[in-house]
């Protein structure tokens, strides 16, 4: 997977600038001087992980003039909001963002249903050569992207996917990342559920939907965190199976973008911001429902 | 109806025996406890019943029907579980509920069913709280009521109060027993507690290693222990079992039967005394190597470490077992 670094930050950006809550005076000798240097920090570290997020958002509404202009303007007085129309119609961005969510979506929801299924299988399912396979299944982490890269480049092209969204999602579908990251969280699941509701006539599939991966949200909502992340800031690979441009998904027209609109940088920053904006909605989203995941109760004390 | 019965059932894991050859007949609204040490086949059979094993060998039946080919959730049984097993993302009221939502049973019904179970166990107040929201004591009375919700002809427990703290169980054990007075419901209680076997089971059945060693009402089992191995766990201090002169059986005796006599026949020396308040244990080595027990009510005077003493009991009190199978040996 390529990670492209603008669309980065706001993975970051999205956790420290909270100064966490209930944290007031806690019980010490000087409760204040701890509360006050413990915020001094985290200002700091969130303006260090916010400064360029801001400055991106900052240049995506000034003039190209303004930017490379001394001294630097850290406010637009002027706000260009046409830089953001600009990027999302002369840059086709309204059609590379519904690319990248088609693409995004297909792998995220292809990623969690396999890995679910799978890491079930691992976790509760006695079956031979159960641990060979599972250490088969883990070797494919240990292997690198580049490796199978061009492999699956010609895979692809005999099936005659070339240029299409088969090409984008199919080679996804599938990790054993989470299959394993699944699997370690499913074996906590007691045994004792499993034939508790055996008794009450559940076969696997129920007990997995309506047991097992209700209690596991936390860990299947951080599998497709990642395998979101992971597919939203995809280069290299949508690059090289796709060449029509209704095809392509953000990162590729971020790049593009660039390519042509040397005059128009702020068109570019307004472009990186359309980029990475629905990941920062998303990850505020989950951010709070993997939290409330985490407190709800345990299986037994 | 709740009667279930075991016929030479057999359960094999590979090479081990878990249950070896089980014969069984537990009567219908009886409580019936299964008692062992762990590793005995003990859950082995419970689990049999339930559906969660199926036997190597012989039949199972529950009611009128064998239920070796019928599946879990139409054996009619409820199991509880050691752990309590109670889904941690569901309700209070949900875990309750669960049995009779995956049977079908309509909305009105179940409202009320899961309102006469938490009732039965006062968990009213609790419906809506998540199992870790709980004390310990208040899953397992969550769990208990889980499976009454659906009453069923036969209620499974898989040593349910070892998990409470030793207050508690003492409390739920007597809670426990009328609760299954009032639901007139077969229980089939497996625990290696032979305490809560004795306080809480019409019958109990030990076993060791697989094998039934014993069934009878709980007073007949410690009366007369068909094995040196149902002596030796049934009581505390468990029963005296040691090698006397010209006797080629062992002799068992209750440390409450035993006394210290001087014209008792069997010598020993006393190697420790424990006084518990209320009783005391001395402690004797016999002249064939054995350790035995005397238990002493708290006023009588003992004897002192280190002192020789005669051991006697009441003719009634005196037990044999055979040295090598170490069954009970009346003839002698």
């Amino acid at each position: 997977m390529s990670v492209d670094v603008e669309a980065m930050p706001p993975a970051h950006a999205a956790e420290p600038p909270e100064p966490p809550e209930g944290s007031g005076p806690v019980a010490g000798r000087r409760p204040w001087a701890r509360v006050t240097v413990r915020y001094v920090v985290l200002i700091v570290l969130a303006a260090i992980v916010l400064f360029p997020i801001y400055i991106t958002v900052v240049n995506s509404l000034l003039k190209p003039v303004d930017i490379i202009s001394r001294p630097i303007k850290w406010f637009p007085t002027a706000p260009q909001w046409g830089n953001y129309a600009d990027a999302w119609s002369n840059g086709h961005f309204s059609r590379y963002l519904i690319n990248s969510a088609i693409v995004a979506a297909g792998i995220t929801l292809g990623q969690t249903v396999s890995a679910v299924l799978a890491a079930y299988a691992f976790a509760f399912l006695e079956f031979p050569l159960r641990r060979t396979l599972f250490v088969v299944f883990l070797t494919t982490l240990m292997i690198p992207g580049e490796v199978t890269f061009f492999t699956n480049v010609n895979t692809v092209r005999s099936l005659g996917w070339y240029d299409s969204y088969a090409a984008l999602i199919v080679p996804f579908l599938a990790t054993g990342f989470g299959a394993f990251l699944l699997r370690q969280s499913f074996m906590t699941v007691p045994n004792d559920l499993r034939e508790a509701a055996a008794l009450d006539g559940y076969g696997h599939m129920r007990f997995l939907a309506r047991i097992v991966v209700p209690i596991s949200r936390p860990a299947i909502g951080a599998m497709g965190l990642f395998a979101f992340l992971g597919a939203w800031n995809q280069y290299l690979w949508p690059l090289v199976v796709t060449k029509s441009d209704r095809l392509r998904t953000v990162q590729i027209g971020l790049r593009a973008l660039r390519g042509t609109q040397i005059d128009q940088i702020s068109v570019t920053y307004a472009g990186t911001v359309l980029a990475f904006l629905p990941i920062a909605i998303i990850l505020v989203v989950f951010s709070k429902q993997l939290v409330r995941g985490l407190t709800a109760g345990a299986v037994k004390g | 109806m709740g009667r279930v019965a075991f016929t030479h059932v057999s359960k094999r894991f590979g090479d081990t025996v878990a249950v070896d050859d089980l014969t069984l007949q537990i009567a219908d609204a009886e409580f019936f406890v299964l008692l062992g040490p762990s590793g005995c086949g003990k859950s082995t059979a419970l689990r049999m019943v339930a559906g969660l094993e199926d036997p190597s060998d012989g039949l199972i039946e529950i009611g009128d029907r064998v239920v070796n080919r019928i599946e879990p959730k139409d054996r009619d049984v409820a199991m509880v579980f050691q752990s309590y097993a109670l889904y941690p993302h569901l309700t209070v009221r949900r875990n309750i509920e669960f049995p009779l939502r995956t049977r079908d049973v309509d909305r009105k019904t179940r409202k009320e069913l899961v309102g006469k179970a938490a009732d039965a166990l006062g968990l009213g107040t609790l419906l809506d709280r998540k199992p870790a929201q709980l004390s310990g004591g208040q899953r397992q009375r969550v769990a208990l009521a889980r499976a009454i919700v659906r009453r069923p002809a036969v209620f499974l427990m898989d040593e349910p109060l070892s998990n409470l703290d030793a207050q508690l169980r003492v409390q739920t054990r007597s809670e426990l027993v009328s609760l299954q007075r009032d639901l007139e419901t077969t229980v089939l209680y497996v625990t290696h507690d032979q305490v809560e076997a004795m306080t809480m089971g019409h019958r109990i059945a030990v076993m060791s290693n697989g094998v039934l060693q014993q069934v009878g009402v709980p007073q007949e089992v410690y009366d007369k222990p068909a094995s040196r191995f149902v002596a030796q766990f049934i009581g505390t201090p468990p029963m005296n079992v040691f090698r006397v002169e010209n006797r080629t059986d062992l002799v068992g005796v209750r440390p409450e039967d035993l006394t210290i006599d001087p014209d008792g026949p069997w010598p020993a020396t006393v190697f420790l005394v424990e006084s518990l308040g209320h009783e005391r244990h001395v402690h004797c080595h016999t002249p064939s190597g054995d350790d035995v027990v005397v238990r002493q009510a708290g006023m009588t005077v003992s004897p002192e470490a280190g002192a020789e003493v005669h051991l006697n009991a009441a003719a009634g009190a005196v037990h044999h077992f055979d040295a090598e199978t170490g069954l009970r040996n009346d003839g002698a």
